[in-house]
Parts: C-alpha cells; structure tokens; sequence
C-alpha cells in the first residue's frame, strides 16, 4: 500500500465515523430525509463561498455551506408549521428549489469557477490526497483529513459531554423539556452538526452519499441492537468497515471510491435485513408463520373445548368446520399432539387435562388482553412448535 | 429576443419546438399523478425513485450496449419499482420508520448506480458518453420520438386515472372503508404507485434524477392551496406543471447557460410561493387578513360591552361619557372608537361618547350571548 491509499482509506473511515454518529440521532428521530435536504441544498452555500474564497476547502465555505443547510431546516419547519402541506413535501419543495439555485449559480459563471458540480454531488475521494495542507513549510499530510478529523474530534466531544441530554431528548422530548432541556437548542444542535458534516465530507464523498454513510450504518445497527451505546458502536464499524471495502473494491473494478463504499454499504444492509437475528425480513415472517400457526390452535383447542357432542369432533369434520385446508389442519393436528394436548380415539379428538387448562388460560388472557402473559404462558405449555 | 420572435421560434424550429412540448407534457403528467403523491404522503417517493432509477438506466446500457431512450426507459422502470416496493418491505417488516426506508433506497441504489456508471466510463466504447446527463438531466437531448413516447403514456394514465377514479379517489381518503367495500386495495395501491414511478421516469432525461421529486410535487403542492376538490386539483396540478415546463424552457432558451431542468422547477417553486401567499382559501395573506379582522372584531365587541357595562348603569342609556374613562380598558384605540361610531353604534361629541340605541341592543345581545354560554 503507498501512502496516499493509506491516506484515502484514512479519510474514508473518518468521514464514515463523522457521518454515523449524526446519523444513528437522525435515523431513532425519524428525520432521516432532512440529511436529504441538507446535503442538496448546502449546493448554494458552497458555491458562493467558493465564489469567495476560490478555494474549495477553506473553513468560510464550511461555515457558509453549513448556514444554507441550517436555512434549509428553517425553510422546512416554517413551511411545516403554516400547515398548507404536508411535513414530507416541505422537505421535498425546499431541497430542489435552494439546489436549482445553486446549478445555475455554477452554470452561469462555469467559464470562470473551477466546480462543477459533479464533483460537489459525488466527489472524487481519489484525488484528496493531492491537496495538500502545508504549515511553515512542511507538509502535514491531506488538506480533508484536517478538515474531517478536525470535525469528528467536534463531533465526539459532544456526543461525550451531551449523550446523557441527547438520548433523553430524543426518546422523550415531553421527559427532556420536562427536566428543563432545551428541545430546541438540542435539535438545531444537531442539525448544525449534521450540515457541517454533510459539507465536511462532500468534497470527500460527494453531497448524495453522504445520505448512505448517515442512514444506512445507523438504519443497519438499529437492526441489530434496541441499545443507544451499543447502535452508535456498530454504525461506527459498519461505516468503517464499508468505508475500507468499498475502496479496495473501487480499486479492484477501477470505479468511484464513493460509489463502492454505498454498494458496500447497501449489501452489508441486505444482508442484516435479511438475516439479523429477530428483527430481519426472514425472522419477522419465520415468527409471523409461528403465530399464525399458533392462533389455529389456539382457534382448534377452543372449538373442542366448546363441543361435546363426538360428530363435532371427528378429524375429518374438523377441516370443514374451521374451514382448514388439508395440510393446515393435519400440522395443527400433529402440533396439538406433539404437545400433549389433545388425544385422538378411532379419529375423534379429545382434550387432555393439559389441553384444557390450556384452553382456560388462553381465554382468560384473551379476556384480560395483557400482552405480558401469553409469552410465559407459551412457554410453560409448549414443548414443540410450529 | 422579443415575446414574439420567440413564439415564431417555438413554432419553427424543431428543437426548441420539442423541447417545450416535451416540458409541456412532463409538467402535465406530472402534476396530475403528483396530486395523488402528494395527497397519499408519498411526496418524497419520489425523490427516492428517481435517485433508484440510476442504477437501471447503467445495467439497461451494459446489456445493449448503446443509448437507446425507451430501452433505458424500461431499465429505470424495473429499477424504480424494486425501489419502491423494497421501501414497502423495509416499513412493513421491520421497525425502520419510513424516512429511513426512503433515505436507504435513494442513497444506496444511488450510490450503486454510480458505480455502474464509472464502471461504464472506463469501458472502451464510445457509446458511453451522455449518460450522465440523466444525472441532472439534458432537455436538449430530447427527440421528438421522446415527445411522441411521453404524450402516448400521458393518454394512458390519463384513461386509467379516469377508468378508477372513483375506485382511485375513496383509496385516497378512506383506505379502509375501501377495502370494506370489496375494492382490491392492493391492486389499486400498486397501479397508483407505478404509474408515479413512470411518470418519475420520463423525467429523467429532462430535469434528471435530482431535481425530479419537485417537478413531482410543486406544481401539486401549488393546486392544493386553490381547492379542496380533488378533480380540480388534478386539474389546476397538471395546469400548473404544464406551464412551469414551458415558461422554464423559454426563460432557459432566451438566455445563455441555463440549464432548463433548474430553471423549471424555479418556475414552478415559484407557482408554490405564489399559491401558498396569494390563494383565497388558505393562502398566508388572507390568512393574516382574516387573523387581523377577527382581532379587531374581538377588540371592537369589548369596547362595546364594556361600553354597555356603563350605559347600563344610567338610566338614560345616552347619556354621554368622557372617552377618557376608556383608556383604562386594553381594547379601545382611536380606530375602534371610529368603526364604532361608524356602525352607528355610538355618537361622539368632542370628547364624549353616547351610546345609541342600536349599539345598546347590539352590545346587550352580546352580552345575553355570552352571559348564556358562560351558563351552559
């Protein structure tokens, strides 16, 4: 590895870490799509500051950018509040028009502005390392590493000294204002972290993707962990880890960094929705399976505890009284045999004591409704499931 | 370039005469079905289809190999809906809210596309080149093939929109009560998004995947402050859109360096400023005018009643008062006094106020009004 991969891979995982911590508050404060809006429309900002200074990477077009972003979110809550639309189409009114804006800003003086706005909306990772940052003469390595390490030792300092405040606020905004915490200050303090971020890493990364390094860690930790601490450490690895692999695969297939690192990204999601332990695509429909399965049983137990009389219990009169299919019936049948609740005599179904103290308790749950019950009471009885 | 000059040149010159019909029908397909978007919450669908478009358009050109619209066309298509319908699984099977489904499925398959497509870049075929212009979209690349292929779906949606209206129209307020009714939800669900999903779509090569979602939702958002009749809405909607692309096209066309996609959604974020001030229902100027007349209307029937609160006290009800005992009470000014003496409810003498007898019949049914509610 030459220093310059070195120094890439460095970026890359920093601006991955600067991303995932905003990202995880934005992801639990259901405002995912503002990071959306903000990193299109910091366009204007940053072109007049480029305008400026005619420099892409001096703190004037941070600030500048992160203000135009920060007047986004203004835009956004104002139009929100006069109630004529609703909130998502304010995001999407305020974002295209201030990103217009800027497209023409640019346009117009393209003879004379070295920015095109490719480079604003994807970036070019590849050539950070060229733009260097020199004090008294002696080179300190990358000009963005500055610029993004600089913003993720801000961004840790104040996740540090305000956790305690931001998770309150953002798991019970009526506890946090109750307790005397500024809902507002702690929301307009993110968003200002959240834009200077987005302009931080635009040069890196380019303004779109930073939307994938802000959501997707965080949307995929949340799969993982109902934890604060332990979302914000996995969306950190997951940034990181796709920020490394997304390079060495932008290298092998000689392609963007930034658009290898959300394809990492996108497949590292895939693969947690898909698979994440309770809380993925195949166990939410394995459990809804089970509960369906359970229902019938529940519905099957409860139609022999209610009939007496044998025709009402005979298998084959099963399937059309509950109105089963063949096979349904017959995995109900089996489930309630494997569990010793019901027992069958020349094909007429009987309830065992377990069975029937199964059936009462489950209608005395259903009566009562508590949520908290049935989860103990499945597991005393059931030995076997569906 | 006069007015003039320039509508002979619409007419004449086959570019700038695609251009603007192509804009034209954009706006107008784009505004009807955006009505719906915007009415389903669905504003910032969008966005995100229109960024998950990307990655369709790269693969249709790495099978075929060279630019073909309609071909790409399809590509976006299927990109679009697994776009949409993954956002659907993401919400409905696990706990991700909708604004992270969205963000995922724009940024990721973004990002994928972007990939592909300096994958693309660096392949050694000419065919290649242009392709970026779907990024922010190029009008002048448009064909009047292009035209003939956006006015033909147009015509379809159009008949379909009309063929389940109703069916369409109760799904949009009442979701419930339609599925109650027998109405296959699903089905409805599914052909109200793809048809949004296509018209995002044609877009594309217009005004490209960013600036997208506006021309979606502007030109519906503006015909939401003017009426509260869905059919209108549609109306005004595709009204709005259509003449958003044309006034973009031609501010675009009579000057130099302007790109025509920023410069109509521009034109229609203006029509949304315009709306959402000047429409008489729910505009923000009428709005505050209201506000203020309610104010002083309030303001005026306390001077009155408290006025009456004097009056009542005398036997001649008549009998004139200095204004001056008034300037303890928050609600008199000068102006209300004047209104007062306007609506003949009292006379002034110099600086004495009498109450008339139409003001103290005013003021005590008020008085009755509110002494009654205050009962009940």
């Amino acid at each position: 590895m030459s220093s310059a991969q070195i120094e890439i891979q460095l970026i890359a995982s920093m601006v991955a870490i600067a991303c995932a911590i905003p990202g995880v508050f934005l992801v639990l404060r259901k405002m995912a799509l503002i990071t959306d809006a903000i990193s299109h429309s910091i366009l204007p900002g940053i072109v007049i500051g480029f305008f400026i200074t005619q420099d892409l990477s001096s703190p004037l077009l941070i600030i500048l950018a992160a203000i135009s972003g920060v007047i986004t979110v203004v835009l956004v809550e104002f139009i929100q509040k006069t109630g004529l639309v609703k909130e998502d189409t304010a995001i999407g009114l305020v974002f295209p028009a201030l990103f217009s804006i800027g497209v023409i800003l640019i346009a117009q003086n393209a003879n004379d502005v070295h920015l095109d706005i490719d480079a604003v909306l994807l970036g070019e990772l590849a050539f950070a390392p060229f733009d260097r940052l020199t004090i008294g003469g002696q080179d300190v390595g990358p000009k963005s590493l500055w610029i993004i390490g600089t913003i993720v030792l801000i961004t840790l300092g104040l996740l540090l000294a305000f956790f305690k405040e931001l998770k309150v606020s953002t798991f019970d905004a009526g506890l946090a204002s109750a307790m005397g915490l500024s809902p507002v200050i702690m929301h307009y303090g993110l968003m200002t972290i959240s834009s200077i971020t987005t302009v931080g890493a635009f040069d890196a990364v380019g303004a779109i993707l930073v939307i994938a390094l802000m959501i997707a860690p965080a949307a995929t930790a949340y799969l993982l962990t109902n934890d604060l601490k332990k979302m914000l450490l996995l969306s950190v690895i997951f940034g990181v880890s796709s920020a490394i692999m997304g390079y060495w695969l932008a290298h092998i297939l000689d392609t963007s960094i930034s658009g290898s690192m959300t394809t990492v990204l996108g497949l590292i999601f895939l693969l947690v929705y898909l698979f994440a332990p309770s809380k993925g695509l195949f166990s939410v429909l394995y459990r809804q399976k089970q509960q369906r399965i359970e229902v019938s049983l529940l519905t099957f137990l409860l139609h022999l505890g209610n009939h007496q009389e044998e025709e009402e219990r005979h298998v084959k009169h099963l399937n059309e009284h509950i109105n089963w299919q063949k096979v349904q019936s017959k995995s109900v049948l089996d489930l309630a045999l494997k569990n010793n609740m019901i027992t069958i005599h020349k094909d007429i179904v009987t309830l065992t004591k377990k069975g029937e103290t199964f059936t009462t308790e489950a209608i005395d749950y259903i009566v009562d409704n508590k949520n908290s019950e049935i989860e103990n009471m499945k597991d005393r009885f059931f030995l076997f499931r569906g | 370039m006069n007015l003039k000059e320039y509508l002979e040149l619409v007419f004449t010159d086959y570019t700038l005469r695609t251009i603007t019909l192509g804009t034209a029908v954009l706006g107008a397909i784009c505004g009807m079905l955006g009505s719906f978007a915007v009415l389903r919450k669905q504003s910032l669908l969008g966005d995100a289809i229109s960024h998950a478009a990307l990655p369709g358009i790269a693969i249709a050109f790495l099978i075929i190999g060279t630019k073909n619209s309609s071909v790409f066309l399809l590509g976006a298509l299927i990109s679009g809906l697994i776009g949409t319908f993954w956002i659907r699984g993401i919400t409905s099977k696990t706990h991700l809210k909708s604004d992270t489904a969205l963000g995922l499925i724009l940024s990721l398959f973004f990002g994928f596309g972007m990939l592909l497509l300096t994958y693309i870049q660096k392949m050694p075929n000419a065919n290649q080149a242009g392709l970026e212009s779907y990024l922010f979209g190029q009008a002048a690349t448009l064909l009047e093939s292009d035209v003939w292929l956006m006015i033909i779906i147009t015509g379809i949606s159009l008949i379909i929109l009309l063929l389940f209206w109703k069916e369409l129209k109760l799904l949009l307020f009442d979701a419930d009560y339609t599925k109650t009714l027998g109405f296959n939800t699903k089905f409805l669900d599914i052909l109200i998004t793809s048809f949004i999903v296509i018209a995002i779509v044609l877009g594309l090569q217009t005004v490209g995947v960013v600036l997208m979602s506006a021309m979606l939702l502007a030109p519906a958002a503006a015909a939401r402050q003017w009426t509260n009749n869905l059919a209108t809405m549609v109306v005004i909607a595709a009204i709005f859109g259509a003449s958003s692309g044309v006034l973009g096209t031609a501010i675009s066309a009579s000057h130099n360096n302007l790109s025509t996609g920023p410069v109509i959604v521009l034109v229609a974020g203006v029509f949304v400023l315009f709306s959402f001030i000047f429409s008489p229902g729910r505009g923000l100027l009428f709005r505050e005018i209201r506000f203020r007349k309610n104010r002083n209307d309030l303001q005026l029937h306390k001077t009155l009643s408290f006025m009456y609160d004097i009056a009542r006290t005398h036997e001649n009800i008549s009998h004139p008062h200095a204004i001056k005992i008034l300037n303890n009470f928050q609600g008199f000014t000068r102006k209300s006094l004047q209104e007062l003496e306007d609506k003949n409810y009292v006379t002034i003498e110099g600086t004495m106020w009498s109450m008339t007898e139409s003001g103290f019949r005013t003021a005590s049914n008020l008085y009755n009004q509110l002494t009654k509610e205050g009962n009940e």
